[in-house]
């Protein structure tokens, strides 16, 4: 009973529950709509385990929702909701693309530059947000909904500009290939290395036939890092602190407001990393003009709400969410279902998410109630 | 001058309309001490209801009223999550925004054979002074809905300040346990408010989708509802404050517009910033701190002391 309770109490139980739920309700709306229910959610998951391409490919399309949605959660400890991830990624793509266009050095200096540009945008931006808060007071969710469509409306400037614009499309040049972030990019557009990696089955269908890139690698290395240094420095302890009590923390000799500032730098900074590797590792490899969001930086809310704030969370939340993202393509295409099924699916694991919150204190009072008759 | 003047104020009111139902919703409901960071998702609900339901019915009144109607079910989603089973409000808002999106999208697919767009409307909103020929006065013969939304911004402002069932409201988020002593039913209150939010929001979509422009389309709500959001934290949780500040963002627009049409070298882009840098640079200048009603965004716990 005891060990039933505490597994109950697991944030992963949850998380687990809320997802079942997810599926159960969209199982219910395609029946509703006419469709198989079974039939469909199979296809779905067949599309992301069938193939090694298919898994290769949900684990670029998650990488960089895994680390908006880290940058949304280590903002999140800090009591700070950080709505502005999507424009903080834009100014990222858009800094790493410029930088990318404009220089041309060797792979050692190109990639750090590139990714460093995407960095410093996203960690600016986000500290426009931070700063406004801690100086004037100013609703850093107010403020970050503006910057989304100030970095929108920028990104889509940058994209008329003549030096950047490629003629006859809505999008830039792609960055200089020494930018490129692609597991053995280079070698796989040689013959010799195309003709090596083809005769293996699984390194043809995994590298050569996608973007494979080291984004995923430095994903979980920074999840990692950013656990560590919310839970294990001083300077964790202080931002976390912040995000629990403002006047205890300040009570304590915290600075409050400096903490607000670096917590919104280094999510921002977070967000323009998912940009930087974005760029660099996937193709197009440059911006194009957007009509709407496309919804990184939003998709990394859910995320790290799936998360429940947790960096190493992440990681299977945005691979979850990547994955549904991913083969709901498939459900379309096959089923003829409209993908849109699959953001009411990962509205609802949201939502349930937010129900399964009680279930601790519910627990409680039930576990106790209990003792007390007995 | 004269002409472009009243251009200016015609398309300040039609940018702002949808913005001014949806803020007095959020008003609404934050006040009562229930965050609604879901507008968005609501909107778009009363966006594909009421271009449905006026393409089918062939009525745009019927179909501003099912758009009302489908913002207020969705509401209750909301409503019981955040009252009835204390879930975190915002987790609760954005599932709304992700769901809301999704079912428009998905609703439309289904009954426009796979499109994302639903047909036009046969009859879109009448406009206020009909189908009025003056050359002076055509820029201001706006829709009725921004009528609507001006009558309902003073019967909100009204309702909350000078009747004891506003009173009520305030007092259930400012201090939800005081209330309950007093005999108010916190968790009916909170639920009316959030379902009154949530009407208004699919209002406030319908009356883009049935009004500005005839019919659904994937980006008939983009961003509206979390400027109408901003627009709550912006007027200070105040009808009249809201009210205003849709109206600014509304005129930040119209000047984006009357600027346009390239009798300026500004490139457009740059151009169609400018309502969002305007609103930042006002908030510097003259907003500062705004607080919300205490209670909001917490759920009340009956015996919690």
């Amino acid at each position: 009973m005891d060990k039933a309770i505490k597994i109950l109490k697991k944030p992963l139980t949850m998380t687990l529950i809320a997802v079942f739920f997810g599926f159960i309700v969209a199982g219910i709306i395609l029946a509703a709509a006419g469709y198989p229910p079974v039939h469909s959610l199979s296809v779905l998951f067949d599309g992301v385990f069938s193939s090694p391409k298919h898994i290769s490919n949900v684990i670029i399309k998650s990488t960089p929702i895994i680390l908006t949605g880290i940058g949304v959660a280590f903002a999140f400890k800090t009591g700070l909701f950080n709505i502005g991830a999507e424009g903080q990624f834009i100014m990222g793509c858009v800094a790493s693309t410029v930088v990318g266009i404009l220089f041309d050095f060797p792979p050692v200096i190109q990639i750090p530059l590139v990714v460093l540009a995407g960095v410093a945008a996203g960690a600016l931006y986000g500290g426009i947000a931070g700063f406004l808060k801690a100086k004037f007071g100013i609703h850093e969710v107010l403020t970050s909904i503006m910057l989304n469509w100030i970095a929108l409306y920028f990104s889509n400037y940058i994209c008329t500009l003549n030096r950047f614009h490629k003629p006859d499309t809505i999008g830039t040049y792609p960055i200089n290939r020494s930018g490129y972030t692609m597991i053995l990019g280079n070698y796989k557009t040689t013959e010799a290395g195309k003709a090596a990696l083809a005769q293996n089955e699984f390194l043809r269908s995994t590298v050569l036939k996608t973007d494979v890139n080291v984004g995923i690698i430095i994903a979980v290395i920074l999840a990692v890092f950013i656990w560590f240094l919310l839970y294990k420095t001083a300077k964790g302890f202080e931002l976390r602190a912040v995000g629990f009590n403002k006047s205890a923390a300040e009570f304590s000799g915290i600075y409050v407001n400096r903490n607000i500032l670096h917590s919104m730098l280094i999510s921002g900074a977070i967000c323009g990393l998912a940009a930087s590797l974005y760029i660099t590792g996937n193709s197009p490899h440059g911006i194009a003009t957007l009509a709407a969001f496309e919804n990184t930086g939003f998709n990394g809310l859910s995320v790290c709400l799936i998360a429940a704030s947790s960096p190493i969370g992440c990681i299977f939340a945005g691979l979850l969410f990547g994955g549904l993202i991913y083969g709901g393509q498939s459900l379309q295409y096959e089923v003829g279902a409209p993908s849109e099924i699959i953001n009411i699916v990962i509205g609802v694991i949201v939502f349930f998410v937010a129900l399964t919150r009680i279930i601790p204190p519910l627990v409680d009072r039930f576990s106790k109630g209990g003792k007390k008759h007995a | 001058m004269l002409n472009s003047l009243m251009l200016f104020v015609g398309i300040t009111l039609m940018y702002s309309t949808p913005l001014v139902f949806a803020a007095l919703g959020g008003v609404v409901s934050e006040r009562s001490g229930v965050t609604n960071i879901g507008i968005e998702g609501m909107m778009t609900i009363g966006a594909v209801t009421g271009a449905t339901v006026g393409y089918y019915s062939g009525s745009a009144w019927v179909g501003f009223f099912a758009a009302g109607l489908a913002g207020g079910v969705i509401a209750l989603l909301h409503a019981f999550a955040s009252i009835t089973c204390k879930a975190d409000q915002t987790i609760s808002g954005i599932a709304i925004n992700l769901i809301g999106p999704g079912v428009a999208l998905f609703v439309c697919r289904l009954l426009f054979d796979g499109a994302t767009m639903s047909l036009p409307v046969p009859h879109k909103i009448p406009k206020v002074f009909g189908s009025l020929n003056s050359k002076a006065f055509q820029n201001l013969n706006v829709d009725v809905t921004v009528v609507i939304a001006f009558v309902l911004a003073v019967f909100i402002w009204f309702f909350l300040y000078k009747t004891k069932w506003g009173l009520h409201i305030r007092a259930v988020g400012e201090h939800p346990a005081a209330a309950d002593t007093m005999g108010l039913n916190v968790y009916k209150i909170r639920y009316i408010c959030v379902l009154v939010s949530g009407i208004l929001a699919g209002l406030g979509g319908a009356s883009m989708t049935l009004a500005i422009i005839p019919q659904f389309t994937p980006t008939a709500i983009s961003g509206q509802g979390f400027i109408a959001l901003a627009a709550v934290i912006f007027g200070k949780w105040t009808p009249h404050g809201a009210y205003a500040a849709c109206l600014l963002f509304g005129a930040a627009q119209a000047l984006t517009v009357t600027l346009g049409g390239g009798r300026f070298a500004v490139p457009s882009s740059i151009l169609a910033m400018l309502p969002y840098l305007i609103t930042i640079l006002i908030l510097i200048l003259f907003v500062g701190k705004s607080s919300a009603p205490k209670a909001s965004g917490q759920p009340y716990e009956k015996d919690a002391r």
